[in-house]
């Protein structure tokens, strides 16, 4: 999904936010009562200056009248918590970031409300037919390494074997942390804590979330990272180096399907809506393949950029259905938390 | 006003622990991974104690025993990490110790593969870079507590080295080196900072960090709060057992002399002495020279966000100083002036109850009692300034409480009889006499919470954050250019902050 290399400190929302409120003692109230704002909590990397933030705040906000407004909140797992943290206090009015493994605990909070119908033709591997959550973008997960490396791992066990050095992310706070979980547990079942035993050494630290974890690898911490099968189109198409590749796991690849809800506290629930079925318009989904380096929810009608057509597409796609995500999520983290802290 | 001071914090460390408590009550057990981190605390915490206090008794031998250029710098340099920003010193130890570190690199030309500074040894290094100082300092104390004329007796007698360290240097150390040990591990037994960025995922979680992760990652706050209580269930514990063998003091004056030694004029131990003295100097000023080095050129083109959480850290600190006085003041000019000294003891006594609290616990607490009437995130600040100020009470009221009981002593009576108003007696004889340990605690109190990087992780959300906050998502996002140029910019603010403090209270200061 994000592979831009700056991070969220660098957000020109959060200036804003600053100017805002610098100004906001003289102008806040009329200028809040010219324009709605629609405040959109969100995962870092989405934010960033190279992310599809900027672009899609400015295409929406052209059609919408309003000020969008991102929030960067953490990774994808942990904006679920700060959520749940700020309760009925929040100022969201959209959460984009959450992802299948999620959908359940989500729903189970009752923070969120059912969209307005939507009728977009998704290209996703799956059915999606959820009244609360909809998608922008999908993947799958997968190890990016660099060119250096010799004797690339085709599964956990080689990959457990080697003394090769990966960073991952920590499935509390972090989506494809998340995803890993649910990749080693779909693959393996009950041999999981084994193979979390296995990788124990090869794991250099875990880090909160995706983008921590990339960056450690980009900067030479480690030798691959838990990203997808699509991160190396950035390195491609936005860098011209080809020399990232995702290493193809035969017991397959898990997918990740990452989704938007409405608050259900927002004030500004016909706006949000709005945003909603923006973000599965033509403009959204053309912006999000090379900004955000994830498979569109709806393909464009100009297709796929090129130099997606030289990413590995696995063989074998894993996922564990939304109403079940829950239950195995607790377990395998419990299984990862035990494998991990001996 | 003494009496609301010790409401206050009596709220702060045991009313926020029955909030915690009521939160916790009825919840499962602690899980495989929970005992994982309460091991690894006291891990570390053993660890970290041990290493420093090994390290520091050479070094402070070197230091009591040789005089050299330099010297008294490096004695100034050893009170330093005291208001020396977390943040920093771990910005410092990555650019040395990290797999593209200095290190790494030395030894990438002999051939040797790169090291690792996440896990266990990654936290340990970095206590042990913060307490060795400390330690050295505290046996430094004890070895020049022991008269020179002794060691002239000893050498007159033809003491051997041997001799010496039996008659002299042991019953010395078995005085002083329990304490060392258990101040040190009682501090690193709170630490979150350096867990937080240098532990390696489950295997290298303190029981704070485990209580950020439960409130941060799974919104837990039932596991939160019982994590909480065993965190202060282990506070207690280990500040009961230290309570018995009676911490030392940690300011010490008085360090300047060097004592004779005649048996050190071998060879043998004047290579030793210098060998420890070095390694130490290099281990404590390597890293900080890094972030100097690597923060120079980014310091003044650090992003705009990086400016604003400047202003809020510096809103912090100074806030938190003010509400420190408005706390210490009361509580220390009340326990010295009850008439019972017993009473007047016990209020100070509750002055130190934070050395033993943890930041996080308290900060669950107030999470608990206030979330379901606002946002949490409009508490961020507000609450880091409470629990700052609370922090650093410990350290102002030992250099307060000394100051009144002199000037009570010296101009309680005459005040007295000339019918002073309570007000005119603080305005014409004790704020004046005051000024100087006011000045330090001040000092100590915006220096460390301008470095501070706890509770605000806990409530904060990213965009509001402080400048340590700042530092710490910068690290994350692996741009250490600009999270160098900002950790010298905390550098450089904390010590500036101490140094106005300490001056302001120095200049004109009477008696």
């Amino acid at each position: 999904m994000y592979s831009s290399r700056y991070p969220p400190v660098a957000l020109k929302d959060e200036e804003m936010k600053y100017l805002t409120i610098a100004a906001g003692l003289v102008m806040a109230t009329t200028a809040h009562a010219d324009t709605p704002v629609l405040n959109v909590y969100t995962y870092d990397s989405f934010t960033s200056e190279w992310g599809p933030g900027p672009a899609v705040e400015a295409a929406f906000e052209e059609v919408c009248g309003c000020d969008l407004q991102f929030t960067a909140a953490g990774d994808g797992a942990a904006l679920l918590a700060r959520l749940q943290l700020e309760g009925a206090h929040t100022d969201a009015d959209i959460v984009l970031g959450l992802d299948n493994n999620l959908v359940a605990a989500a729903t189970e909070t009752g923070l969120f409300a059912e969209h307005a119908p939507l009728n977009a033709e998704y290209a996703l591997p799956i059915e999606w037919d959820d009244s609360v959550f909809v998608p922008f973008d999908w993947g799958y997960f997968a190890f990016v390494h660099g060119e250096a490396l010799e004797d690339v791992p085709a599964n956990f066990e080689e990959l457990a074997a080697s003394d090769l050095k990966i960073v991952i992310q920590d499935p509390r706070s972090s989506t494809p942390g998340l995803g890993l979980l649910m990749w080693v547990k779909a693959a393996y079942g009950d041999r999981a804590p084994e193979i979390w035993a296995g990788l124990s050494d090869n794991i250099v630290t875990v880090t909160p979330g995706w983008w921590e974890a990339y960056s450690m690898f980009l900067e030479g911490e480690a030798d691959m990272a838990l990203s997808y099968t699509t991160s190396p189109a950035y390195h491609l198409i936005a860098e011209e180096d080809g020399t990232k590749a995702s290493a193809p796991f035969d017991e397959g690849h898990y997918m990740q399907i990452e989704v938007a809800a409405k608050l259900a506290s927002s004030d500004q629930s016909d706006l949000a809506d709005q945003f909603l079925e923006f973000m599965t318009g033509e403009e959204f989904q053309t912006i999000i393949p090379t900004t955000n380096w994830m498979y569109p929810a709806v393909t464009p009608a100009e297709g796929l950029p090129a130099g997606f057509e030289t990413l590995n597409t696995p063989s074998i796609s894993l996922l564990t259905p939304a109403a079940e995500a829950g239950t195995v999520r607790d377990a395998a983290l419990e299984e990862w938390l035990s494998a991990l802290s001996q | 006003m003494g009496a609301a001071a010790v409401a206050l914090l009596l709220f702060l460390t045991f009313g926020t622990l029955i909030a915690v408590a009521l939160q916790s009550e009825g919840v499962a057990r602690l899980s495989a991974a929970d005992w994982a981190a309460v091991r690894f605390t006291l891990l570390q915490a053993f660890l970290s104690a041990v290493v420093s206090v090994a390290l520091a008794i050479p070094v402070a031998r070197g230091l009591a025993r040789r005089q050299f250029w330099g010297r008294s710098l490096l004695i100034t340099l050893l009170g330093a990490p005291f208001i020396l920003p977390v943040v920093v010193a771990i910005i410092g130890l990555i650019a040395v110790f990290g797999r593209t570190g200095v290190l790494s690199d030395a030894l990438a030309i002999f051939g040797l593969p790169p090291v690792q500074i996440y896990g266990l040894h990654g936290v340990v290094l970095a206590h042990v870079f913060f307490n060795l100082p400390l330690a050295t300092r505290l046996f430094l104390q004890g070895w020049l507590s022991i008269p020179a004329e002794r060691f002239r007796l000893a050498a007159s007698l033809n003491f051997g080295p041997a001799d010496m360290r039996r008659v002299l240097e042991y019953p010395m150390l078995r005085k002083v080196g329990p304490g060392a040990f258990m101040l040190i591990f009682l501090l690193c037994m709170t630490s979150f900072a350096v867990a937080l960025t240098l532990g390696g995922g489950p295997k290298a979680t303190t029981v704070e960090l485990a209580i950020y992760q439960a409130f941060r990652f799974d919104f837990d706050l039932s596991k939160a709060a019982l994590l909480a209580m065993v965190q202060f269930g282990l506070c207690a514990a280990i500040a009961i057992a230290a309570f018995w063998v009676t911490l030392p003091a940690s300011m010490g004056v008085g360090l300047d002399r060097v004592t004779q030694r005649w048996d050190a004029m071998r060879t043998v131990s004047k290579i030793s002495d210098g060998a420890f003295l070095s390694t130490a100097a290099v281990f404590l000023l390597l890293p900080l020279m890094m972030v100097v080095v690597r923060g120079a050129p980014t310091v003044l083109t650090l992003p705009g966000p990086v400016w604003a959480s400047v202003g809020r850290s510096l809103i912090v600190a100074f806030a938190s100083t003010v509400f420190l006085v408005v706390l210490a003041l009361p509580i220390a000019i009340w326990s010295t002036t009850l008439k019972r000294r017993s009473v007047g003891a016990m209020v100070e006594g509750m002055g130190y109850l934070t050395i033993a609290a943890s930041p996080l616990v308290i900060g669950t607490g107030l999470f608990i009692i206030s979330f379901r009437y606002v946002n949490p995130a409009s508490l961020a600040l507000p609450v880091t300034i409470l629990v700052n100020a609370a922090m650093s009470l410990p350290f102002a009221l030992r250099s307060l409480v000394p100051s009144l009981l002199d000037i009570e002593q010296n101009y309680g009576r005459l005040s007295s009889s000339l019918g002073m108003s309570v007000w005119s007696k603080m305005r014409l004889v004790v704020l004046p006499r005051l000024k100087r340990p006011l000045g330090f605690s001040c000092g100590l109190s915006a220096a460390l919470s301008m470095g501070d990087l706890g509770v605000i992780a806990l409530f904060s959300d990213p965009s509001q954050g402080t400048l340590p906050l700042m530092i710490f998502r910068l690290m994350g996002a692996y741009r250490m250019d600009d999270a160098a140029g900002a950790a010298l910019l905390l550098l450089l603010l904390s010590l500036s902050l101490f140094w106005l403090f300490d001056r302001g209270g120095r200049t004109n200061a009477a008696g």
